[in-house]
């Protein structure tokens, strides 16, 4: 079973990094951008019976280890199409 | 009084705190492998700066679920005390014994330089030898140190008198100028609600020396001898 992990920053968090990207882009005469953010995301591939017992897995995974619930947010998708 | 200095893969102040604790403060270290668990002889445990599994993930975020970190609460309940410096600050807060998380520093630059830190908090077991209000010199070196904290964590902090350090000029002043990382108001250090593990950016380490250019550093470690002292950790081996 594949399934897609999408980690992003949280709202109301100041992501540098996506403001530097934002400048760079602007430099490159992308003027009309207002914002940009950069998360992650992890692809995995599991043993599971279903998509709900392998998005529970994948769940637990993001909040024991691949998200850290102080800054970041995570959206799960699975089956991958 | 034993301290012991884990080392994580890409661990790299190790030997500056071994050779502080060892040469210069001639007490008993040893290093401590990340797969141990059995930490049962150490009475300090130091988690020191570095590139754990080269900060893949998140910064501290791999090492913070290593078996040697997963043994902290058990002996921080049994009166160990824990001092993780820069790396280890990011281990100790993504494993959850310190609250919060360190960030991408605000000015997005690695940053390299020494700074001064006024010391809030002197009843701690690290900081007792320092009077209250006074200003250290210590370095710091790291692009991940901007300190982050939800409101409702930030009021618990002050609450408990629990930020021990922040960024300061050198005569104390607690400015924007001073904040090198752009932590959340000035924070460089912070204790647990006990005091027992202490999470700082600089690097007490590299100023412990006076060819290192200033012994600041010393008046952790001083309030930490002192402290395993006077409750009878050195009689109790």
């Amino acid at each position: 079973m594949k399934a897609r992990v999408l980690i992003r920053l949280k709202r109301g968090i100041l992501d540098v990094q996506g403001s530097a990207v934002l400048r760079a882009l602007a430099g490159l005469g992308y003027a009309e951008l207002r914002e940009l953010r950069v998360g992650k995301v992890v692809e995995l591939d599991l043993d599971a019976a279903d998509p709900t017992a392998a998005t529970a897995r994948v769940d637990e995974m993001c909040r024991k280890l691949l998200a850290n619930p102080v800054t970041e947010d995570f959206t799960i998708e699975c089956p991958l199409p | 009084m034993r301290f012991g200095v884990v080392v994580f893969p890409g661990t790299w102040s190790d030997c500056d705190f071994h050779y502080v604790i060892g040469e210069v403060l001639q007490q008993p270290v040893k290093y401590v492998w990340h797969r141990d668990r059995n930490l049962a002889e150490f009475d300090c445990l130091v988690l020191p700066g570095g590139f754990s599994y080269g900060d893949y993930l998140r910064a501290g975020a791999i090492a913070g679920r290593s078996p040697v970190v997963e043994a902290l609460p058990e002996f921080v309940a049994r009166g160990g005390v824990v001092l993780g410096s820069c790396n280890g600050f990011q281990i100790l807060c993504e494993a959850g014994l310190l609250p919060g998380a360190l960030m991408r520093n605000e000015c997005l630059q690695y940053r390299c330089q020494s700074t001064h830190l006024l010391v809030e908090n002197t009843d701690t077991a690290f900081t007792r030898a320092i009077r209250p209000g006074q200003v250290l010199r210590m370095p710091i070196s790291h692009g991940e140190g901007k300190y982050h904290a939800e409101p409702h964590v930030l009021a618990t902090l002050k609450k408990g008198n629990q930020i021990v350090l922040r960024y300061c000029t050198e005569d104390g002043g607690v400015t924007r100028a001073a904040n090198p990382n752009g932590s959340v108001e000035n924070i460089a250090g912070i204790v647990n609600d006990g005091g027992t593990v202490l999470g700082l950016m600089p690097h007490p380490e590299r100023a412990a020396e006076t060819a290192m250019g200033g012994t600041d550093g010393l008046m952790i470690f001083h309030s930490l001898l002192g402290s395993l002292v006077e409750d009878g950790s050195v009689l109790k081996r």
